[in-house]
């Protein structure tokens, strides 16, 4: 018996997320008193590899094939699933990540596993049951979902379990792993890098404006805000719809739930639809001139007054308190 | 082409979640139920790929009689035909496991779903149809062009977007960006009320998930106000009190 964790790199390097699902997963190979094992598919550095036995893992699985060096789910589907068997994992996790959501069910389909995405915390293992509580009707409520399956696939939300130094060294092998030449009838043509900007899923800090900001001419604001706390930019849905800002960075219901340890809503009323998208940040600041809107209700700080007077005032703070520190 | 989008019916968005005295089902009463706006974007995206001839578009949902309005809402849309599977939808690998019969006997170039469905938000669908078919799956896809024999579709990747190319049959999950949701017309309604919707039986399969119970996100406690004039005092209590910089 043993747990598998899919490392999921981003050019050949691990980012925070990744050794989360480790930390996250090595605390369930705890709980079943089983090890943890890790899979990891693409060139990885042997830095970021042995960094794995940090967090838990005690092997890690490493899969360098040629073919395998660009995403493909059908075909790391089949590459996990495989070490699964090898490995007797009983439980699988992941990121649920844009990665991982095209992989989890196409794992848990072949391993005919019990599917759990969005998963916020550790699951509770007793002799009979494996239950595991995520977010459900986008971010207005919880579900406890029940795995009634004898192999289980976990994906973890970003930002959902702290990071667990835990372990020490970590054993690399190499994995050869069977897939079919029908798991490769996709055929990526391009990746476009959205410059250096931190991606909104999984940021720690959360800069998000609406229609209060007046027009797409203000965001220079909301960037220089974000770029001085290091966070990424979010709207809500009027800004994207009307084109003001692309739809990656609409924050609500329909669009992207994040869960950051800090959003600062500005000029942004607080519509239901919204407040699902956002009600897992840690720490809620809002910034409207109109001291009825209902954000405040689920704010920790706020300040009643015009963004673009606070705006420039608050930034020059932040690079003052950025100078010091 | 043969055109196969799977909907949802769903609590509308601006519906307050409560559950039963125990929390071990959601409470429906007074709630509006609609189509899964996510799956709005990939039956818009169907029907202009079947304008003027091109191929012909049906919509399936897993579900009980009363989400027929939602099914009718997709026919008036402009979807051609429709199919209810007859059966309480229980987990994603039930749901998939019943479209996937369906399509196996019913053959399709092209099968969306929306990118996930706002109420247990599984994301799901799309990748599991892809394993049960043994075909391809791209999962959150925010462009979809049709060329002869293949697609070339934009997808979104961490930090970034993915352009790729596949040949037919696959199936897509949309977000938005794929189309816009289209909003039936009066001959459209008219015309939903006649076109075939045909229900069919599920077949056996073993749900794998139970949803246990549910709860709502404990409340935060009141807003601290600070004043316009001193936003190093915000800056202070995000480092010192919150210890979120």
């Amino acid at each position: 018996m043993s747990v598998l964790v899919y490392v999921e790199n981003a050019d050949g390097k691990f980012k925070k997320s990744t050794f989360e699902v480790v930390s996250y997963a090595a605390a369930i190979s705890e709980l079943l008193k089983t090890e943890l094992i890790a899979i990891s598919i693409g060139d990885v550095n042997q830095d970021d590899l042995s960094n794995l036995g940090k967090y838990g893992a005690i092997k890690v699985l490493n899969v360098s094939t040629v073919k395998l060096k660009t995403f493909v789910n059908q075909a790391f589907a089949s590459v996990i699933a495989d070490a699964a068997k090898k490995e007797n994992a009983t439980v699988i996790v992941l990121a649920n990540s844009f990665t991982g959501k095209g992989l989890s069910p196409r794992i848990a389909v072949k391993l005919k596993a019990g599917l759990v995405d969005a998963a916020v915390e550790l699951p509770k293992i007793d002799h009979h049951t494996f239950t595991v509580k995520r977010t459900a009707f986008s971010g207005k409520a919880f579900a406890t979902v029940e795995l009634n399956s004898e192999i289980k696939v976990i994906a973890l939300n970003p930002n959902s379990y702290q990071l667990k130094e835990s372990g020490s060294s970590v054993k690399v092998e190499d994995f050869q792993p069977d897939f079919k030449e029908s798991d490769f009838r996709t055929m990526v043509s391009e990746i476009v890098r959205s410059s250096d900007k931190i991606a909104l899923p999984d940021a720690e800090l959360v800069v998000s404006a609406g229609r209060g900001m007046k027009g797409p001419e203000n965001w220079a604001m909301i960037e220089e805000l974000a770029s001085v706390l290091g966070a990424a930019t979010a709207c809500s849905k009027p800004v994207s719809d009307a084109g003001w800002r692309p739809h990656e960075e609409h924050v609500g219901q329909t669009g992207i739930a994040v869960s950051p340890n800090l959003y600062i809503a500005i000029g942004i009323s607080g519509a239901i639809q919204h407040l699902a998208g956002v009600s897992s940040s840690k720490t809620i600041v809002v910034i409207n001139k109109d001291p009825e809107a209902p954000f405040f209700k689920v704010a920790d700080y706020g300040i009643i007054g015009d963004a673009f007077e606070i705006l420039p005032k608050l930034i020059d703070a932040i690079k003052a308190y950025k100078a010091h520190s | 082409m043969k055109i196969l989008v799977c909907i949802s019916n769903v609590p509308d968005t601006t519906a307050k979640i409560t559950f039963n005295s125990d929390n071990t089902q959601f409470n429906t009463a007074g709630v509006q139920f609609i189509l899964n706006p996510y799956d709005e974007i990939a039956l818009a995206r169907a029907i202009e790929l079947a304008e003027g001839g091109k191929g012909t578009v049906t919509v399936i949902h897993v579900g009980e009689i009363g989400s027929e309005p939602t099914i009718r809402k997709a026919l008036a849309i402009g979807a051609d035909d429709a199919v209810r599977i007859n059966a309480y939808a229980r987990d994603s690998y039930y749901v998939s496991a019943q479209i996937a019969h369906y399509i196996k006997d019913n053959g399709f170039d092209l099968i969306l779903t929306g990118r996930e469905s706002s109420d247990y938000n599984g994301s799901q669908i799309a990748a599991m149809l892809g394993e049960f078919l043994d075909i391809p799956s791209i999962s959150i896809i925010k462009k979809l062009e049709v060329e002869a024999n293949q697609a070339t579709i934009v997808r979104e990747i961490e930090g970034g977007k993915e352009h790729l190319t596949v040949s037919f049959p696959f199936v897509a999950s949309c977000a938005e960006g794929v189309a816009e949701p289209k909003i039936p017309n009066m001959r459209g309604i008219m015309s939903a009320r006649t076109k075939p919707l045909e229900v069919i039986e599920s077949i056996e399969v073993a749900p794998l998930n139970t949803f246990k119970s549910y709860s709502i996100p404990a409340p935060r406690g009141s807003v601290t106000l600070l004043s316009k004039d001193e936003p190093e005092k915000l800056v202070e209590l995000l480092h010192t009190e919150a210890k979120v910089i």
